[in-house]
């Protein structure tokens, strides 16, 4: 069924916009061969026309990652509210957004439902949420998903603060950062969630930035792939803010760059088990 | 507080009409159908949404994801049919094509998140839904209720949608043809 639900009947083919017909005529769907972020500009991505702020380096991440999906007519996405929400809703993905925090846990029940549906089929489920939605109102629910060894990916887009709600701090931004709704500066260092994913049950990690943007699909799409069989995986992806964290916009990647000489240097951690699945698909 | 007179009607009626469930409209049983809030026999339904079509001045057709999309092998043989329907009493097709809060071309497409300024950028007067989701056909078919006057029909594929003016439940291939043949002999005078 999977390649079907992007195949229109001819019946109404022609009433399609000029827009679909491009998705399905040269999107990443009835492919034989997955898109990579090495693709991107020769197809029609997902990501349509959205509402960020110039220079939004989660927009960025998501373009990356919606680039790299190994099964995208076999993706669904969990999101929560925040800047993440405004590009992924505007995907031709199958995408849906849960209340604040709930992310993990929709994204458990669903994936335990997808596997009684089609027991015969790899059903992919990835949530796909900004640093509040993982770190701060729904880390109960994101860690009691990585105990409970649910086969989902994480995919936490870190831009550092609450952005669309005028940049509050959140658990992620820097120690010392003076924000809007921060005016003293964060008074603690950013929580320790990598660390937190390795030792909760994660069995595969990596933390990325968008400066480095090979490495974001790459991790993404070992994420989802090590999901599907072996346990929770977690990847952490910088994306910086240039309206909160008051940088012009033309200066994301540099930003980028910053971080992975300090807190986002680029680390990966998987079991022997993740790896040996990685190796025998690469197979 | 549940109004046993409610009627399902054209709007426009409020900044978002309630849901006619919570209003006391229930949807009908296996066999019957549902017009203006009334439960009534299939063919009783076929004769109004027929009539609503034969009559309109400017309908439009409306087919969802399970009809566009090949998701099923029965897809296709019920598209032409609803297809033909669209045919016989002349009305533009305004797909819904997914239920995501993109921007959408509204000369071109439909969808539940603002489907009433589709309808009234086409000045629609009776529109149809097939293939759509109840729960998303009932948001729909509640703001367009609300904001415009436009006389709603769903054709459902498993049960028929309260919130229309007029639906049938367990749609097939024999009951659209039914409406197209019955609009064909309207139109025929």
């Amino acid at each position: 069924m999977s390649k079907k639900i992007i195949t229109p009947v001819k019946e109404f083919e022609e009433f399609l916009t000029p827009e679909y017909k491009e998705l399905i005529a040269n999107g990443p769907y009835n492919r034989d061969k997955p898109t990579t972020v090495d693709d991107l500009g020769t197809f029609y991505e997902m990501t349509g026309p959205h509402p960020h702020c110039a220079g939004c380096g989660v927009s960025l991440a998501i373009r990356l990652g919606l680039a790299s999906l190994p099964a995208p007519e076999d993706t669904i996405v969990i999101g929560t509210p925040g800047c993440s929400y405004f590009a992924l809703t505007q995907s031709t993905l199958n995408y849906s957004c849960t209340a604040f925090g709930n992310q993990n846990s929709v994204a458990s029940g669903l994936k335990r439902m997808l596997k009684v549906r089609h027991p015969d089929k790899q059903k992919d489920v990835l949530v796909m949420v900004g640093d509040g939605g993982v770190a701060d109102i729904g880390l109960d629910n994101t860690l009691h998903s990585w105990f409970r060894g649910e086969n989902i990916a994480t995919v936490m887009l870190d831009n550092e603060v609450y952005g669309n709600t005028g940049g509050q701090e959140s658990g992620m931004t820097t120690e010392g950062t003076v924000l809007n709704m921060a005016p003293t500066g964060k008074k603690f260092p950013k929580i320790p969630m990598f660390e937190l994913a390795k030792t909760s049950g994660c069995v595969y990690a990596a933390k990325v930035t968008v400066a480095s943007p090979k490495k974001v699909g790459e991790t993404i799409r070992k994420a989802i792939l090590v999901a599907r069989e072996i346990g929770p995986t977690y990847v952490q992806v910088y994306g910086p803010c240039p309206t909160n964290l008051k940088f012009p916009p033309s200066k994301t990647i540099e930003a980028a760059k910053d971080g992975e000489k300090s807190y986002y240097k680029y680390e990966e951690y998987m079991t022997d088990g993740a790896k040996e699945y990685l190796n025998r698909s690469k197979a | 507080m549940v109004q046993e007179t409610y009627r399902v009607l054209p709007g426009p009626e409020a900044y978002l009409a309630p849901a006619a469930a919570m209003m006391g409209v229930m949807p009908p049983d296996s066999g019957s159908a549902i017009v203006e809030g009334s439960v009534v026999s299939e063919d009783e339904a076929i004769a109004v949404i027929a009539r609503k079509l034969a009559d309109a001045k400017n309908p439009a057709v409306c087919p969802g994801p399970l009809l566009i999309w090949q998701w099923d092998d029965g897809v296709s043989a019920k598209a032409a049919a609803v297809r033909e329907l669209a045919e016989a009493c002349g009305a533009k097709i305004l797909p819904m094509i997914d239920y995501s809060a993109r921007r959408i071309r509204t000369d071109m497409e439909i969808s539940p998140n603002h489907p009433n300024v589709t309808i009234l950028q086409n000045d629609i007067d009776v529109c149809l839904f097939a293939g759509v989701h109840s729960h998303y056909a009932n948001y729909a078919l509640r703001l367009i209720r609300a904001r415009t006057d436009c006389y709603t029909i769903v054709l459902g594929d498993y049960s028929a949608s309260e919130d229309a003016m007029a639906s049938l439940r367990d749609i097939n291939v024999d009951k659209i043809n039914a409406i197209t043949e019955k609009i064909k002999s309207l139109k025929r005078g």
